[in-house]
């Protein structure tokens, strides 16, 4: 079967889409052990039944409520040290003294990675660890559907009521008796946004008729975003904060007198804030925030303060609901946290901590098949036999000092099964699932050396070849891989214990999937058998070398390999830009040296410099053709003018041309400084705050639309010029790019318009000065396109962190949200940068067939080549560094993006494809 | 001939090596706290001035490209006036380049230009020891097949050398170790400074091992 280069291709891509798929599924892990509510309150556990028939404990109910009332107060991005360091000392003195010596128990609670405000309310409320693709799937924050404290709350009869951020009432719709979202849209309002949640709070504590009431303050993370954990700004918003904490907690023990039972004030934060004010990643000031507990229930601290432990935020789910006398939710993988309820008997303490371990143990029987192997299961049922023994001589009536030790020994158990039972549990989030990874890895392997070992037929000058599809189809080899692999694949999933994506699929997919694994590979060894054939018999035209490799080629070939080895660093992956910058500044200094070289070098007179002369004259010309092919209009009088002077390139066009590289230059420096991007710099000041800061944007917006459009209409109008018959398609890609820009344009935020700007300055530059002129083959010019578009993916203030995929691009133009435009419309904003140099790799290739037919083909086998290489490689670091500490903050987001890199390039390739078909059948004609 | 002055080749470059690893150490004696990493700028100066100063004495002693006649009082000093102005314009090129590379335009500007400075001393200041205040001697070096004596050659490799030592030196400025040696632009001057270094050791021997090869073309 003769199959043309972009053919091969992108169906290579396509295959590499479904790998790549396949060990996406594989590395992240869906939270599948949510389970269903309807059996939540299914009959709580007795105590445990005391050793010896006849004797049962009469406790089988849930313990009473401890709190009347709680008050939860969320302020989003409290870092520890705004309350326990010295900013909270300065600015928070209520909250400092009542810390200090009030009745209150102090922790600091370690929020997992995402720390993002969505994530982390699902987590304080279920007590389970949401997985990283939550984040991705619930862009929108669906109603929870999950186990959670509210729900509980709400079943239970208690009336609650919320203000503060809207995300609340979306997770929660129809559980709160009152409430009042605010929006977090606006990130520049920093008081208004709290006043919206502070303006009930003296009617609402006037009242009684509420259970709990739940506060969200965003003032904080908005004045984190926008000017960092160190700003003035802080302190007062602190202050605010510390009044209505005063408020609240003097209000609170004024009702208390009248009622049996105390009430409980919960101050925490959500997450806390980086350095530079954003949150998201896993650094010491995004995970530590603080949580207070605050009730005349609790004993008055005395003795000298001492640092607050380190509990998990998870904790807070379970706690509240011992408190408020509620079953503990059922995904909850939270430890009580064990001094709020320190004042209770010990039998009460011993009850809830078994309550705990109950439900604990029960969630991992329901997700490991081997739970009874599990040291925090051991251990868990030696403390219930030991919580038996101490009923027992409760029971007898026992009151002496024994009984007090035992207790003391059996909550020591407790306290240590929980420990470990939670470990295991949260560790299982983080399970990968080995065996689907590795099936997308070998397939995208596979994908990787056929699309290399076929590169050199691939390159060649008719850009087309054979693909020996039947013998190896038909061989003996191919059909015992396939009988071996489905064997190990049968053998694999009976013996899985833990769940495994790639076992549940139907059984005829997974033959399907194996077959094209071993159909690959017999590819492979194919082709690696044609090259040895080859290479044994006498070359007959011995391989083109005299053309030897010039600085560029070798700046794009290390640089490729370069780019490749970086991604083993987390620090070159949050900065990659960085690289990515390094590299077009330096290829750009290559291209000015190689243009100098062309103009200046060639007047010497020797005999060799004419003939490349001769040659340089050629590609003038020919450069020159090829712009009448884009430029009609000024057609005739340029082609009169290259005629007339024959002898030499007109000066101006040879200055402008040298100057080119250096235009390009500066361009990309002032993009740089657009959006400040990554981790370490990203607190220096940027153009990109400068211009949303005022009116200035809304300007800026009408100034580069009415430009694209003009620059839009004169590209179409100029293909439409050109005669009919030779560039139809032409006019359809022009037309085809316009529109993307002009895409692009509407879904940009206003201050990044000029990276559009710039980029259309920047392709038209190097088209008409750098590439037409100095004749670079279609897979140079590839490649440096490739390199643009990622330069430009991060000259657009994107990052490899999820924080900066700009979800209101989905949102324009739509009045609620549609899921398939507003996916569509993201990634297209997302992407912009690398899909509009493809799209413009695709019209100048197609301008260049003229000159070299299989121009096409090769820079769709190129650019799928290119892709192939990273992400081969990046899965495999990415498999080896799973148990890096940064796997979650760093390694796994830039995978999804590489996985989503993949998809778009594989539409790309498809799209080329389409195009090299039309060009195809049209050269037949 | 050709062996007795690749030997003075070598003498030369030794020499120069051996002065920067003086400048590393000597300055310590006479200045309270000096340390390369911690008064990066004390020594870059120190380092810019010392080997400007031993290229230009080399230069006088050792005469590799003998001007062909002797020109005249009033001629030399213009000679040497148009060496001063190309050295400052490849000082401003190359701090040019570096900000267009991404350094802070504004903030450490005496870095950057003291960086530039000692960039155009390891290439600029040796080009113009060499060949003169003349483009079309420097073109004709710089380009494929240009060299016309082992000095030439010994030019090319350093200058490249000293380049790319400063291109690689900034690839450790994203890591997050924290070490002083990251901080701008010391990891960048290190690395123009082992570069040199390498250029000034590999020149000798790599002409020396490619002698058969090297044929040059006389004037």
């Amino acid at each position: 079967m003769r199959l043309r280069s972009g053919v091969f291709a992108s169906s290579c891509l396509l295959v590499e889409a479904l790998g790549v798929a396949l060990f996406l599924r594989g590395f992240f892990p869906l939270p599948v052990r949510s389970l269903p509510r309807s059996e939540a309150r299914r009959d709580p556990p007795a105590e445990p039944a005391p050793p010896g028939s006849g004797m049962v404990s009469n406790w089988t109910k849930i313990p009473p409520p401890l709190f009347k009332k709680v008050v939860i107060v969320l302020i989003d991005a409290l870092r520890d040290d705004f309350v326990f360091g010295s900013k909270g000392k300065q600015f928070m003195p209520y909250t400092t003294q009542v810390i200090e010596k009030g009745t209150s128990h102090s922790f600091i609670a370690e929020a997992k990675p995402p720390t993002v405000t969505m994530p982390r309310i699902k987590a304080l409320t279920t007590g389970s660890i949401p997985g990283f693709i939550d984040v991705i799937v619930n862009l929108n924050s669906p109603a929870l559907l999950d186990d959670n404290l509210i729900w509980q709350a709400k079943t239970a009869g208690k009336r609650i009521i919320f203000y503060g951020d809207d995300t609340w009432v979306k997770l929660f719709p129809k559980h709160f008796v009152e409430y009042d979202g605010t929006t977090s849209f606006f990130v520049s309002d920093f008081t208004e946004v709290d006043d919206n949640v502070t303006r009930h709070l003296d009617r609402v504590l006037k009242r009684e008729d509420w259970d709990i009431l739940i506060l969200h303050y965003l003032g904080l993370d908005h004045i984190g975003h926008m000017t960092g954990p160190n700003s003035p700004l802080v302190g007062p918003k602190l202050h605010e904060m510390d009044n209505i904490l005063k408020k609240i907690h003097i209000s609170l023990l004024s009702k208390e007198g009248e009622s049996s039972l105390p009430n409980l004030l919960v101050v925490c934060g959500d997450h806390g804030m980086s350095e530079t004010g954003s949150h998201g990643g896993s650094s010491e000031g995004e995970v530590h925030t603080p949580l207070l507990f605050i009730s005349s229930a609790f004993e008055k601290r005395s003795g000298p303060l001492t640092q607050p432990k380190l509990v998990q935020q998870t904790d807070l789910a379970t706690t509240l609901a011992v408190g408020l006398g509620l079953p503990i939710s059922r995904n909850s993988v939270g430890n009580l946290i064990l001094p709020v309820v320190g004042d209770k008997t010990m039998r009460e303490q011993l009850r809830f901590l078994h309550l705990n371990g109950f439900q604990l143990s029960r969630l991992l029987q329901e997700n490991t098949p081997a739970y009874e192997k599990d040291p925090g299961y051991e251990h868990f049922k030696i403390a219930e036999k030991s919580h038996g023994n101490w009923i027992k001589l409760y029971l007898d009536g026992n009151n002496s000092e024994i009984l007090l030790n035992l207790g003391k020994k059996v909550l020591k158990q407790y306290l240590e099964a929980l420990k470990t039972l939670s470990s295991s549990l949260s560790k299982q989030v983080a399970q990968y699932d080995m065996y689907s990874m590795l099936v997308g890895t070998v397939i995208v392997l596979e994908v990787l050396f056929l699309l290399l070992l076929i590169t050199p037929k691939a390159l060649s000058s008719r850009a087309e070849f054979e693909v020996p599809l039947s013998p190896p189809l038909f061989s003996l080899l191919f059909y015992l891989m396939c009988l071996m692999l489905c064997a190990v694949h049968v053998i694999v999933c009976t013996s899985a214990e833990s769940l495994c994506y790639f076992c549940s699929m139907s059984w005829l997919t997974a033959v399907g999937v194996m077959v094209l694994i071993s159909a690959l590979m017999c590819g492979i060894l194919s082709a690696i058998g044609k090259i040895l054939e080859s290479s044994r018999v006498p070359v007959k035209n011995p391989v083109v070398s005299n053309s030897s490799w010039s600085e560029v080629d070798v700046l794009i070939l290390a640089g490729t390999i370069g780019h490749v080895l970086s991604l083993g660093a987390s620090s070159f992956i949050e900065e990659e830009h960085q690289t990515w910058y390094f590299l077009i500044n330096t290829l750009c200094l290559a291209l000015c040296q190689e243009l100098c070289r062309n103009y200046f070098l060639l007047k010497e007179g020797d005999p060799q410099h004419s003939i490349t002369l001769k040659q340089s004259f050629d590609n003038v010309k020919e450069a020159y053709e090829c712009k009448n092919i884009d430029i009609p209009a000024a057609g005739d009088s340029k082609l009169g003018k290259v005629t007339s002077s024959a002898e030499f390139i007109k000066g101006s066009d040879k200055w402008i041309s040298l100057a080119s590289p250096w235009i390009i230059l500066i361009c990309c420096r002032l993009l740089r400084s657009l959006n400040q991007t990554g981790v370490q710099w990203a607190h220096r000041p940027d153009f990109g705050h400068w211009l949303t800061r005022g009116i200035t944007e809304a300007r800026f917006v009408y100034v580069f639309v009415l430009g694209i459009v003009f620059t839009g209409t004169k590209d179409l109008l100029k293909s439409q010029v050109i005669s009919a018959d030779s560039s139809v398609k032409s006019i359809g890609l022009w037309e085809v790019y316009s529109g993307l820009v002009l895409l692009a344009a509407l879904l940009f935020r206003p201050h990044n318009l000029p990276v559009l700007v710039f980029c259309l300055l920047i392709q038209t530059m190097m088209t008409k000065y750098i590439w037409r002129p100095l004749k670079f083959d279609a897979a140079q010019i590839t490649i440096m396109h490739y390199w643009f578009g990622q330069a430009f993916f991060y000259f657009q203030g994107n990052s490899n962190g999820i924080a900066t995929v700009d979800v209101s691009a989905g949102f324009v133009g739509l009045d609620s949200y549609v899921e398939i435009p507003a996916i569509f419309l993201t990634a297209f904003a997302t992407y912009a940068g690398p899909l509009l140099w493809a799209i413009h790799l695709l019209c100048y290739l197609s301008s260049e067939v003229s000159r070299n037919s299989a121009a096409m083909g090769h820079g769709c086998f190129c650019y799928a080549l290119v892709r192939s290489i990273p992400v081969a490689v990046y899965i495999i670091l990415v498999t080896s560094l799973r148990y890096h500490l940064f796997i979650w903050s760093v390694f796994s987001p830039k995978l999804l993006y590489e996985g989503m890199h993949v998809f778009i390039t594989a539409v790309i390739c498809l799209f080329f494809t389409a195009m090299d078909q039309n060009q195809s059948r049209k050269v037949q004609d | 001939m050709k062996e007795a002055e690749i030997k003075r080749l070598l003498a030369a470059n030794l020499l120069c090596v051996f002065s920067i690893i003086l400048t590393t150490t000597v300055p310590a004696f006479f200045l309270d706290s000096f340390s390369v990493l911690g008064t990066h700028l004390t020594w870059l100066c120190i380092c810019s001035v010392s080997i400007s100063a031993l290229n230009i004495v080399l230069c006088l002693v050792l005469k590799p490209n003998p001007s062909p006649k002797r020109s005249s009082f009033a001629h030399k000093i213009s000679r040497f006036l148009k060496c001063c102005i190309y050295f400052f314009m490849s000082c401003i090129l190359f701090h040019v380049i570096i900000v267009l590379y991404g350094a802070p335009l504004i903030e450490s500007v005496t870095e950057t230009f003291l960086f530039a400075v000692l960039l155009s001393t390891f290439t600029t200041l040796h080009c113009l020891c060499m060949l003169g205040p003349n483009i079309q001697a420097w073109i004709r070096v710089f380009s494929k097949n240009g060299a016309m004596s082992i000095w030439d050659n010994s030019l090319q490799i350093t200058t490249m050398c000293s380049i790319l030592g400063a291109w690689f030196g900034a690839f450790p400025i994203p890591l997050d170790w924290d070490r002083p040696w990251q901080v701008w632009p010391i990891s960048c001057s290190l690395g123009a400074t082992f570069g040199y270094m390498a250029g000034l050791i590999i020149a000798p021997l790599w002409i020396h091992w490619n002698q058969k090869q090297l044929t040059y073309k006389s004037r």
